[in-house]
């Protein structure tokens, strides 16, 4: 399986990636690779100019900034699953991190790549979502920063504009929530079937506050905000009430391997699952 | 378009003019003639072309030869030294960690990215680092098996070297 051929770019800077991508129609950006290059070999997508973010210094790190974690858009799925800041300040983005794919696909996909791909059963979607992350992007007219809660549109489409590059996702410190990341596996792609993100936090034995999303289920994760309602203020033993508004109000996806049916209780079981790890892990 | 690209393939520097759509599995294939590293599914799921990119295990049909300019890549070739199998290659042959042999070079490669980053790992560890990798034909006990075999050979070795300081 051939792409169709286009034309390469490998800017060493940002501006240069900047500038490319607002003089040339139809160009599109190779970040890890991982979702551009399976398209471009399937000919869902023949851009007439790729280009490659890879030599551009700066984008990969992962480093505290105040109360938020940073990581550049570059930064593959493996560094943020073996991050040790990560692992104490926001371990949510590394446990979901550590469950795409496989080896092979975290050595080499990236956060932002990721996100601006914004696949329906993709996992960082949901762990963003949860952790109000701010996703900051950049062009030629300047930079600006999209909530996460508004940045994804629909399935593959995003606030993103063509000529936008994105730089950095930035999360909060999570010390003190208790959070999870709880998914099953489609058996052959690894992509979430569901794939549910919680940060909860109590106060005493209730839930002052929580954040749920769910991948894989509706044409993009989504806050499950019936879960979240059902869940603030309330004792913790409502966590499997609540979990059964997982898929409410959400036009459910349905294929070969999972009817909506089948999906929507998964996004229930998975949804309890996600809210018992997290306190457990957080010790109840 | 022909970009210019120089790879080091197991310590080799490759040069060639090649177009951009190009894959790292056919450059290693067909431009450098390494037939070790095989094209199974070229869908990204079975992992028979996995390679070392900068010592990171990669599977080379979702890489583009260019993004892989001067870089370097280990293939299974750059396993063994001469005639002396890698630990990893007698692990296999020991254990009887292949059938048809079709997914090993991916297996091998992938094995060493696991045990560069985690020289003693468990079954569990091990299992979940070919969870990339495909093999229709040994149920893939053997294969743990043949791992773990190289991880307490490499461990040995390493206790041996230390030993002789």
């Amino acid at each position: 399986m051939i792409p169709a051929n286009f034309d390469y770019e490998s800017p060493r800077t940002l501006s240069e990636a900047l500038d490319l991508l607002a003089s040339r129609q139809d160009a599109k950006i190779l970040a890890g690779g991982h979702s551009l290059l399976p398209a471009m070999k399937l000919r869902l997508a023949a851009p007439s100019v790729v280009v490659d973010l890879g030599r551009i210094a700066g984008l990969n790190h992962i480093r505290e900034s105040g109360d938020r974690i940073v990581i550049g858009a570059m930064t593959p799925h493996a560094d943020v699953a073996s991050s040790k800041i990560l692992h104490v300040a926001c371990p949510l983005l590394a446990q979901a991190a550590s469950q795409i794919g496989d080896v092979q696909v975290r050595n080499r996909g990236t956060i932002g790549g990721s996100l601006a791909a914004a696949h329906p059963a993709a996992d960082y979607p949901a762990a963003v979502l949860a952790l109000d992350a701010e996703i900051m992007a950049v062009s030629r007219s300047g930079e600006r920063s999209l909530p996460a809660t508004k940045f994804f549109t629909g399935m593959f489409t995003t606030e993103l504009r063509p000529d936008e590059i994105i730089t950095e996702v930035r999360v909060p410190r999570t010390e003190g929530a208790s959070v999870a990341y709880k998914k099953f596996h489609h058996p052959a792609s690894g992509y979430a079937v569901v794939g549910v993100a919680v940060r909860i936090k109590k106060a005493g034995t209730r839930i002052d506050s929580a954040a749920i999303s769910i991948t894989g289920v509706g044409h993009i994760a989504y806050r499950a905000t019936a879960v979240e309602n059902a869940l603030r203020g309330k004792p913790l033993g409502v966590i499997a009430e609540a979990a059964a508004h997982a898929a409410e109000g959400v036009e459910v996806l349905s294929d070969y391997y999972a009817s909506a049916e089948y999906r929507r209780h998964l996004a229930t079981v998975f949804t309890r699952r996600a809210l018992e790890q997290a306190l457990e892990a957080s010790g109840k | 378009m022909q970009k210019n690209v120089t790879i080091d393939i197991n310590g080799q520097p490759h040069r060639q003019a090649v177009e951009p759509r190009l894959l790292l599995v056919h450059f290693l294939r067909e431009v450098a003639g390494l037939t070790g590293t095989h094209i199974g599914c070229e869908t990204s799921l079975c992992g028979a072309c996995t390679v070392l990119l900068d010592g990171r295990a990669v599977k080379s049909c979702t890489v583009l030869a260019v993004q892989a300019d001067g870089r370097s890549v280990t293939t299974v070739e750059g396993l063994a030294q001469g005639d002396k199998l890698h630990a990893l290659q007698e692990g296999f042959w020991e254990e009887h960690g292949l059938q048809c042999g079709f997914c090993t070079p991916g297996m091998l490669m992938c094995s060493h990215d696991l045990l560069a980053n985690h020289p003693t790992p468990t079954s569990a560890d091990i299992r979940e680092a070919i969870n990339g990798n495909v093999c229709r034909c040994t149920g893939y006990q053997n294969i743990v098996n043949a791992v773990k075999n190289a991880s307490r050979k490499m461990a040995k070795r390493v206790s041996a070297r230390a030993g002789a300081r």
